[in-house]
């Protein structure tokens, strides 16, 4: 309850009812309930592409259910190094383990592009989602969850192409979670999305987050998006991971408030410093 | 469906059913000029029979039962060419399109006698085959497997890649990635070369009768031709167009139904 006592101090800044309950909520269930998501440890990892080496020795402590992200400049290996935790490309050096298991299965990755199926069905999209375990019978109900937790429920019969860039997105989310995953992955989820919607979506994201309490790793080009949903920001340069900020920030946390902005400009300050640039921030 | 408002307008009258009619304006205007033309004498007979001659003489080979029996015969050497083409090439499409080791082993192959005009055979056809139905079914068979072949490699390469990225990370197996990614994925380039095999069959298939065969419509109108019977001529011809025009709706029906997801096919 310390962070909601905060508030009640006399140079916090005022705020309403509906933030102080959730805020209460949040402290509480962070308090009592253990996260259900993975831990990632990450040892000495390599991963270079033909002569280019992308990832320069990567260690990394993941506690469950902590939300990470990974901001850089264009090429500097945040990709990658999501594509590696998520089984997508091969390890040259290092090793990554979740817990007690080396691989598990449910690594899921959310996109920036939807990657829906256009030949099926809103809810048939959602229920690839599932794996192995489509074809049981609880599939339906499950992927209609699922749904329901993006709020398109009411798009279920509807084909792909009828929808909008967030609403696809949405059904993409909704893939990614209707198994229930215990990590799940973010590669620039939002980067095609107009302004409005990318909001929306982040709230969205964080929304989900709280209620499942997964481990979220989320690769941004967008440090306002870092600093406003993650706990701890990573900053990747030249494939090291050059600066590991924690976002003490207490939830919800509102855009345009001065600490966000501040720890959002002293980030960018770290990634314009590799350029020439006048640090006029 | 309809409010009124939703009818296609016709030369400024609102009728039902007018968007199937439109379509045949033109062919049933030239079928009138061509009439006209005919019995003012403006194109001798000789040339070219009045379209009601042309329905005269289809009428008699109806009553007598010949017309309905050479297009069934030439309708089933169609389509058995085409079943045995088509599902060859479509087997090759998919294997060289998901196998590099059959791409390798085959397509330069594929390729070589791709470019031979496959009517250009028909001397060494009948070498072989002889003018029995094996001749004629070769002949469309090889002349409809290469559109097949090649739309259906297209469309298997074509496949979006990320997609298939996405099913492997979701857990799919390779034959639930090929049923619900790949063949999806290629059937709309598969249906071109279907639409583009059709054509091929039937011109195939008009120059195989007409050289070697004792029926079918292509024989029907050879032996029209030797006897200078023009209107029967004009009659295959016809035939011809309107059997091109039945598949290649036949064709459509089938894209339209399978291919409903697609943004082309939405209704806005």
């Amino acid at each position: 309850m310390q962070e909601a006592l905060r508030f009640l101090s006399p140079d916090a800044e005022p705020v309403d009812r509906a933030d102080f309950i959730e805020q209460a909520r949040l402290a509480w269930r962070s308090s009592e309930a253990p996260s259900r998501g993975l831990p990632l440890t990450i040892r000495g990892l390599r991963k270079s592409f033909g002569d280019n080496e992308v990832l320069r020795g990567i260690d990394l402590n993941i506690p469950a259910g902590q939300f990470v992200a990974i901001v850089g400049r264009s090429g500097c290996g945040k990709s990658t190094l999501l594509r590696l935790i998520a089984g997508l490309e091969s390890i040259d050096a290092g090793t990554i383990g979740f817990g007690q298991e080396t691989r598990p299965e449910d690594v899921r990755v959310m996109f920036q592009e939807p990657r829906l199926l256009p030949w099926a069905r809103v809810l048939s999209n959602v229920e690839v989602g599932l794996g192995r375990e489509r074809a049981s019978p609880d599939a339906q109900a499950r992927a209609e969850r699922a749904l329901a937790e993006v709020g398109l429920d009411d798009k279920r019969g509807q084909w792909p192409a009828v929808l909008s860039g967030g609403q696809k997105q949405r059904v993409a989310l909704a893939r990614a979670l209707v198994s229930d995953p215990r990590i799940l992955a973010f590669d620039e989820p939002l980067g095609a999305l107009d302004a409005l919607t990318r909001i929306s979506m982040q709230r969205l994201l964080e929304r989900v987050w709280r209620d499942q309490a997964f481990t979220a790793i989320l690769v941004t080009h967008d440090v306002s998006e870092a600093v406003a949903l993650a706990d701890r920001v990573l900053v990747i340069e030249n494939g090291r991971i050059a600066h590991d900020i924690h976002v003490d920030i207490p939830r919800p946390r509102r855009r345009g408030s001065a600490d966000l902005a501040s720890l959002e400009g002293s980030i960018l300050r770290e990634l314009l410093q590799s350029v020439d640039e006048p640090p006029d921030l | 469906m309809s409010s009124v408002e939703s009818l296609p307008r016709v030369r400024g009258l609102r009728l039902p059913h007018a968007d199937g009619l439109v379509q045949w304006i033109v062919p049933l205007a030239i079928v009138l000029i061509w009439q006209i033309a005919s019995e003012t004498g403006l194109v001798p007979a000789r040339v070219l029979p009045a379209p009601s001659d042309v329905a005269l003489a289809g009428w008699k080979l109806l009553l007598s039962g010949e017309l309905a029996r050479n297009i069934w015969v030439s309708f089933w050497r169609a389509a058995t060419g085409f079943v045995i083409g088509g599902s060859i090439g479509f087997a090759f499409g998919l294997a060289n399109g998901l196998s590099q080791l059959s791409n390798k082993l085959t397509d330069t192959t594929l390729q070589m006698v791709r470019n031979v005009p496959h009517l250009a055979l028909i001397p060494l056809v009948i070498l072989w085959f002889g003018i029995d139905e094996s001749a004629k079914l070769f002949l469309v068979a090889l002349g409809v497997f290469f559109p097949i072949y090649l739309n259906t490699l297209h469309g298997v390469r074509s496949v979006d890649p990320q997609l298939i990225e996405m099913g492997r990370i979701y857990g799919m197996s390779d034959g639930e990635l090929f049923r619900r990614v790949i063949f999806p994925g290629a059937l709309p380039s598969i249906f071109v070369g279907v639409r583009f095999a059709l054509g091929i069959m039937w011109l195939t298939l008009i120059v195989a009768e007409t050289i070697a065969a004792s029926s079918g419509l292509g024989y029907m109108a050879m032996q029209a031709r030797e006897f200078m019977q023009i209107d029967v001529v004009v009659l295959s011809i016809l035939i011809y167009a309107l059997l091109g025009k039945l598949a290649d709706s036949v064709a459509r029906v089938l894209e339209r139904l399978t291919l409903s997801w697609h943004p082309a096919f939405q209704k806005h």
